[in-house]
């Protein structure tokens, strides 16, 4: 018998979504075939690589950031331009910690200042992530997508609660791009593009943010929710579950015992900056076979690896 | 794939005997189709047809069985593409790679890396299962090397294509199971006498799907049945499409002649850096790597590895619970501090680890939370204020105790204030936000 090949054709298609403007614009999804199943079909663009910089000095990033930025973390835009012109990723992730009311409570006002700096120091895509306060979250989004209109940035994230507010005004007024974040479950993810679509926001303008965890931290369910996402909107053709995904691998990894134990509290472990590495690559790695078409990572040599794998292994 | 109620039923001797306990041969083939019964219950079934049957209903993917002893284990068995379909089963098993043009201090270094990890985590022992000695030229030390890895007691995995070579190699290893990596278009006849004759199981390289299941086929036809197939050495973009196809061709595709375990080898795919080494075995845990080779075993990889590993080869149909109740910690006492968490099995282990490594005595709670996580069991509404209260009423924790004090897992301080109110007498602290935290925390405590 001679072997014969399961061919795998899916009617449906991840939707294209550009962040950014000019040369160093990136588009997200357009593959209508499983993650790096490039052999299948249509691989769509390459899933994007983009790193993690904080708008103040972040307080709880192991020393080797420190070792590795120095003074540039001091101030936003410095560091945006460093992370551009040093490590060349495919977008920026601006992350306004200091927004926090529980932490720095930095007023609306001073985060536009700071994302207009850093907008305008850098000409990669920007990615805009907030301070885990949804309500806060909302105004900052509200007022940088006011401010950075024209810039085509990604507002990350609008949440059930605070949809109508990022949506309206990120995707709506200012035609941003608005990520919709969803806890981990296809159907909950499903609604959240649907009360988006309602609102008036296009498919186009919506990536998914459908949940992340560390490896070995409940990451199954993050994994088996992209796979089931995945084959409904190739498979079944659903176009609610059609945008491409967005995954803030950082936020996760990095705060595990993996990659913040002190090499004094476990002797055994070797080089905390490699544990972290390892466990930021493994995640990310492992979403993107999962189905995430952009992946947000905080240390360079992460990036450096996605990339290299990246490039091989979609060929 | 299943037989139909008719397709048994021309099986049985059709004579309608009831003594399997169905009036009918066909209403005894309808139970059997839908699995109610087993075929045996039929006392007039033919061998052949018991032998039929077997082999139809088999899984589409053989399980194959390596190692001796404490490490045998099993590869395959799968028989979906996802593990929300039912569930993956038999987790990738890792392997560092030894060379006989490896010098001894390198030889040393991962022998004694092997060694150094092996730990438990949230109570599975984590250590690389198997090791891969490559012949790469030197035949004397390819041999010594052999001899003396077998103090590691891990699975062999000779990867050598000249088989005078290899028979020598077999020799030394082949009452524990091993796998011989070695069959190619070249030298397949003699590999499959070789493994046969030694009853090891077979790896099959080759660089397309074409090459090696016509390899397949070839040993399958010898009688060898035993095998493990090898997608590619040289290219990462190939080697992802044949493990893919491979397994595809087997489970969407009922082929049997791809029903084989694989065995990836991420070292040499991934250029010499570690981290790139780390994304391709992280990929093939997911994506159909029953073997991964590594280049060598460190704490940094593996804990990102084995975590990853735990996590996909859960069975998604069973949850993973632990018993609601009061656990006790280093010998609790009537002053020791209460603290708090949900009944999910994997933070519950990462609690009680961390509570154990402080040896500071302590009380863990454990409510009914619906066995999720803290914030989402807190989200979902099942471990707020009146079921804390509730466990610690109904307990009877309190008459144990002199001084109340209870301590909230940091994600859902925001319960702080409820309890407070609800738990007159007691003293709510907020504990750190990650488990790591608690040995500091609970010892500044005391
Ligand atoms: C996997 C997961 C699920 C799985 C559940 C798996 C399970 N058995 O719990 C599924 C997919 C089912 C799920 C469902 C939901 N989820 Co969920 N889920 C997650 C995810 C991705 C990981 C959770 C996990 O396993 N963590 C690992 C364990 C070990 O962490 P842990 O229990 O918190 O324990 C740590 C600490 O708390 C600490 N600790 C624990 N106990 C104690 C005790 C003391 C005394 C101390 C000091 C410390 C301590 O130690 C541990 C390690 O450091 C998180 C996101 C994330 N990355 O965390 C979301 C998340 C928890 N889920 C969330 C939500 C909202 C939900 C849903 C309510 C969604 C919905 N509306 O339906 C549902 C509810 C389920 C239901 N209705 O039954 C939200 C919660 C938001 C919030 N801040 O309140 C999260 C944070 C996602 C998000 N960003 O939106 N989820
Ligand atoms: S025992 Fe066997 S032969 Fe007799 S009725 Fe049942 S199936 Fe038919």
């Amino acid at each position: 018998m001679a072997y014969k090949k399961v061919a795998k054709k899916y009617s449906g298609k991840i939707k294209e979504v550009t962040i950014g403007t000019g040369d160093k614009a990136i588009t997200l999804g357009g593959r209508n075939v499983l993650p790096l199943h490039a052999f299948d079909g249509e691989v769509g663009q390459s899933p994007k690589v983009g790193l993690e910089i904080v708008d103040e000095v972040p307080s709880d990033w192991i020393d080797a950031f420190a070792n590795l930025y120095g003074d540039v973390q001091k101030d936003a835009a410095t560091w945006a331009k460093y992370v551009e012109e040093t490590y060349a990723p495919d977008f920026i992730c601006l992350r306004f910690e200091g927004a926090d009311p529980n932490g720095s409570n930095r007023s609306v006002e001073e985060c536009v200042e700071t994302a207009k700096k850093v907008s305008e120091s850098v000409s990669l895509p920007l990615v805009i992530a907030g301070s885990k306060n949804v309500e806060k979250d909302s105004e900052i989004f509200k007022a940088i997508a006011e401010a950075l209109e024209g810039k085509n940035i990604l507002l990350l994230s609008a949440q059930e609660e605070n949809y109508k507010t990022v949506g309206a005004a990120g995707a709506l007024a200012y035609k941003q791009k608005v990520a919709a974040e969803s806890s981990v479950d296809i159907n909950l993810a499903k609604q959240l593009n649907i009360l988006m679509t309602q609102l008036g926001v296009q498919k186009e303008d919506v990536v998914m943010h459908v949940g992340c965890a560390a490896a070995g931290y409940g990451y199954e369910y993050v994994s088996s929710t992209m796979d089931r996402i995945t084959l409904a909107a190739l498979g079944q053709n659903d176009e609610t579950l059609q945008m491409p995904i967005i995954t803030p691998i950082s936020f996760e990894t990095w705060s595990v015992k993996e990659s913040i134990a002190t090499e004094e509290d476990e002797p055994n472990w070797g080089s905390i900056e490699e544990r972290g590495i390892h466990m930021e690559v493994s995640t990310a790695a492992a979403s993107i076979a999962s189905g995430s078409d952009a992946v947000i990572v905080r240390h360079p040599k992460s990036l450096e690896a996605i990339k290299y794998y990246l490039n091989s292994i979609i060929g | 794939m299943a037989l139909s109620g008719i397709q048994i039923f021309k099986l049985t001797p059709r004579t309608n005997c009831k003594e399997c306990g169905f009036p009918t041969c066909m209403a005894f083939s309808m139970k059997v189709a839908a699995g109610a019964i087993t075929i045996d219950k039929c006392p007039h079934i033919s061998d052949e047809a018991t032998q039929q049957l077997a082999e139809a209903t088999a899984p589409p993917m053989k399980t194959i069985v390596i190692g001796k002893d404490a490490a045998e284990r099993k590869i395959g068995g799968e028989t979906v593409l996802f593990r929300h379909e039912k569930t993956l089963v038999s987790k990738t098993l890792f392997a560092v790679q030894f060379s006989d043009t490896m010098t001894d201090e390198v030889i040393e270094s991962k022998m004694a890396n092997i060694i150094k990890v092996d730990y438990d985590r949230i109570q599975e022992q984590m250590s690389v299962e198997s090791i891969v000695v490559k012949y790469d030229g030197n035949k004397d030390k390819y041999l010594v090397l052999i001899e003396k890895l077998k103090s590691l007691g891990k699975i062999f995995i000779l990867a050598c294509t000249d088989v005078n070579i290899a028979k020598e190699a077999i020799a030394l290893v082949k009452d524990t199971k091993p796998i011989l990596v070695g069959a190619n278009k070249d030298n397949i006849d003699d590999m499959i006498a070789l493994a046969k004759e030694n009853n090891v199981v077979l790896g099959l390289n080759g660089d397309t799907v074409e090459d090696i299941y016509a390899l397949v086929e070839t040993a399958e036809k010898a009688g060898h049945k035993e095998l493990i197939l090898n997608p590619g050495t040289t290219e990462m973009a190939k080697t992802f499409e044949n493990t893919i196809e491979i397994r595809r061709t087997a489970i969407v595709g009922g082929d049997r002649t791809f029903g084989y375990p694989s065995i990836v080898f991420a070292n040499e795919l991934s250029n010499g850096n570690q981290f790139v080494e780390t994304a391709l075995a992280s990929t093939y845990i997911l994506k159909y790597g029953s073997i991964v080779v590594l280049d060598d075993i460190n704490y940094p990889k593996a804990l990102a590895l084995f975590g990853l590993r735990q996590n996909i080869f859960t069975d998604p149909q069973k949850p993973m619970r632990v018993e609601p109740k009061v656990y006790e910690f280093n010998k609790p006492k009537e002053d020791s501090p209460v603290l708090i968490t949900v009944d999910f099995a994997l933070t519950y282990f990462v609690v009680s680890g961390e509570i154990e490594r402080s040896k500071a005595p302590a009380w863990l709670l454990i409510p009914d939370a619906g066995g999720l996580s803290v914030l989402t069991s807190w989200a979902a509404g099942k471990f707020g204020g009146t079921v804390i209260k509730n466990m610690i009423k109904e307990c009877g924790i309190e008459e144990k105790l002199t001084k109340k004090r209870l301590v909230l897992p940091g994600k859902v301080a925001v319960l702080k204030g409820d309890l407070e109110e609800e738990l007159p007498g007691w003293e709510i602290i907020v504990g750190p936000e990650e488990a790591m935290q608690l040995p500091k925390f609970l010892n500044e405590l005391v």
